[in-house]
C-alpha cells in the first residue's frame, strides 16, 4: 500500500484526485471492513475505497493493479451473461488477459482433478431477469 | 423446522464438501433446506468494486425469490451473506434505495423473511442441545481454532452478528463436538481471500501469519464457516514437504460435525481438500 486508510482519507479532504485514483491502495483493500468497524468517526472506509474504485473507472484514471480490475470486470461478465460465476472460465480468461499462464498451475490443476472447478457451467434459467438488473444499474463512464 | 437455502457459487464448485455437509448435518438436525429457485451470484467483491447498485441489486433478486417462498434464508459463505444482509439492510433503512431496487428487480420488498448464517441457524436456532445429543463419536484430542474471518461479523451495524472483537459461538460448538477449541487472538483477522487471485504474495503472507499464530495457540487444524477463507487457507499456506513444517489442515465446522455425527459420508469430503487432512484424523483415531 501506498499510503493506508487514514492518509487516503485525509488525501480526499485535500482533493487531491489523481494521487487517489492512481494509487494501489484502492485495489489492495480487502475490504475486510477492519478499520471502518473501529473507525472513532465513524466512517465506512471500506465503502469510501468502492467509491474511489469507481471514480477512477468513470475517470479513466491510470490503475495501478490492472490484474485486480482485470479480475472483476472478467467476473462481472460471467454473472452479466450466466447469472452465476463459472471459476473455470474466469480463471482462465484472466490467466490469458494478464499473461500470467503459469500461476497457481499445480493448486488450479489438483482442484480441476479433485472435481472442484466444474468444465460445464450452470446458468440460472431467468437469464432475462439478469440482464434487467444489469441495464437498470449500468455505469455511464468513459469506458 | 424449515429454511431456504442459498448455497452460492462455491459450495457448487470449490466448496462442495462444505454444501455435502450442510445437506447432510440437516437431515440429523431434523431440520429442512429448500434451495432458491433460479438463484444468482451475490456479485462478490468485483460487484462492490466496481458498481454499487449492482452490487446491492444481484442480491435483491434473491431476495425476492426468498420473500416468495416465505422461509428465511440460510447462507453457508461469509461473503454471500455480507451482501445480502448489505442489501437487506439497504431495503429495511433507506426508503430511496428500497424503490430504486424494487425497481431493478421489480418486487415489492416485505421485510418479511430474515437474511441468516449459517452457524447462527445452528448454534442459535437449532441449537447447541440439539447437536450435542447427535453426538455419536466426540472429537477428544483435536486441538483447533475457530476462525470466523471478516464478512460473517463485520461491519456489526450491517451483520447483527455477534461481539465483532470477541465472537464466541464457533469455539462452543466446536466444544460441543467434543473438540479442544483453543483461544487466540486472530480469529477475525482477514486473510486476504478476495486478494488471493489477483495478489497473492499478499493473501500468502496474511495466510501465514494466521497459521504460525494458531500453530503457537497449540491448534493442530483451523476451522471455517466460510469457502473463500477455505480454499485460501489452503492454496496460499507455505510449509509441507521441504520446509520441515507439516501444513495445517482447515476444516469447516460442518464437516466437524459430520464427523462427529458419525457420518460415513465424511470420508468422501476429506479427499476434496487441498491439504490432507487424513493423517490427523488417524493420529486421533477419528
Amino acid at each position: 500500500m501506498d499510503y493506508g486508510p487514514d492518509r487516503i482519507l485525509r488525501m480526499i479532504q485535500l482533493g487531491e484526485k489523481d494521487r487517489l485514483l492512481q494509487s494501489s491502495d484502492i485495489w489492495l483493500c480487502a475490504s475486510c471492513e477492519t478499520c471502518g468497524t473501529r473507525c472513532p468517526n465513524e466512517i465506512d472506509i471500506a465503502r469510501v475505497m468502492d467509491g474511489l474504485r469507481q471514480l477512477a473507472l468513470i475517470e479513466g484514471a491510470t490503475i495501478a493493479e490492472p490484474s485486480s480490475i482485470k479480475f472483476h470486470k472478467l467476473f462481472l461478465f460471467v454473472v452479466q451473461n450466466m447469472g452465476r460465476m463459472h471459476e473455470a472460465s474466469v480463471l482462465l480468461a484472466h490467466k490469458l488477459w494478464t499473461l500470467n499462464l503459469l500461476a497457481d498451475m499445480d493448486s488450479g490443476a489438483m482442484m480441476f482433478i479433485k472435481g472442484k472447478v466444474p468444465l460445464m457451467p450452470k446458468p440460472v434459467k431467468r437469464r432475462s431477469e439478469i440482464k434487467r438488473i444489469y441495464d437498470a444499474t449500468r455505469i455511464k463512464n468513459s469506458e | 423446522m424449515d429454511f431456504s437455502y442459498y448455497p452460492g457459487c462455491s459450495l457448487h464448485s470449490t466448496a462442495c464438501e462444505y454444501n455435502d455437509s450442510v445437506q447432510e448435518t440437516f437431515k440429523l438436525l431434523g431440520a429442512g433446506l429448500y434451495e432458491l429457485d433460479d438463484w444468482n451470484c451475490c456479485g462478490a467483491s468485483s460487484a462492490h468494486s466496481l458498481n454499487h447498485a449492482l452490487s446491492l441489486a444481484l442480491p435483491a433478486r434473491n431476495l425476492a425469490i426468498a420473500q416468495k417462498a416465505g422461509r428465511d434464508v440460510v447462507m453457508p459463505c461469509a461473503a454471500c451473506f455480507n451482501r445480502h444482509k448489505t442489501a437487506d439492510y439497504a431495503m429495511r433503512t433507506d426508503p430511496e434505495k428500497r424503490l430504486y431496487l424494487e425497481k431493478a428487480v421489480d418486487f415489492t420488498f416485505s421485510g418479511s423473511v430474515q437474511v441468516r448464517p449459517l452457524l447462527d441457524v445452528i448454534g442459535n436456532q437449532i441449537g447447541l442441545h440439539q447437536v450435542k445429543s447427535l453426538v455419536k463419536q466426540p472429537l477428544h484430542g483435536l486441538r483447533v481454532v475457530g476462525y470466523y474471518g471478516c464478512l460473517l461479523v463485520r461491519p456489526p451495524k450491517i451483520t447483527q452478528f455477534e461481539n465483532p472483537d470477541n465472537p464466541t459461538l464457533m469455539n462452543r460448538l466446536l466444544d460441543t463436538l467434543g473438540a479442544e477449541a483453543r483461544p487466540w487472538s486472530y480469529a477475525t483477522d482477514c486473510c486476504g481471500g478476495g486478494l488471493t487471485l489477483t495478489k497473492s504474495s499478499l493473501a500468502a503472507k496474511l495466510v501465514n501469519r494466521l497459521v504460525d499464530k494458531a500453530r503457537e495457540a497449540g491448534a493442530q487444524a483451523l476451522v471455517t464457516s466460510c469457502p473463500l477463507c477455505q480454499v485460501n487457507l489452503e492454496m496460499r499456506q507455505s510449509g509441507g514437504k521441504t520446509s520441515g513444517q507439516e501444513k495445517m489442515p482447515v476444516f469447516y465446522f460442518t464437516e466437524l460435525m459430520g464427523l462427529a455425527f458419525g457420518l460415513d459420508q465424511a470420508r468422501s469430503w476429506w479427499s476434496k481438500h487441498l491439504i490432507n487432512p487424513v493423517p490427523l484424523l488417524n493420529s486421533l483415531t477419528l
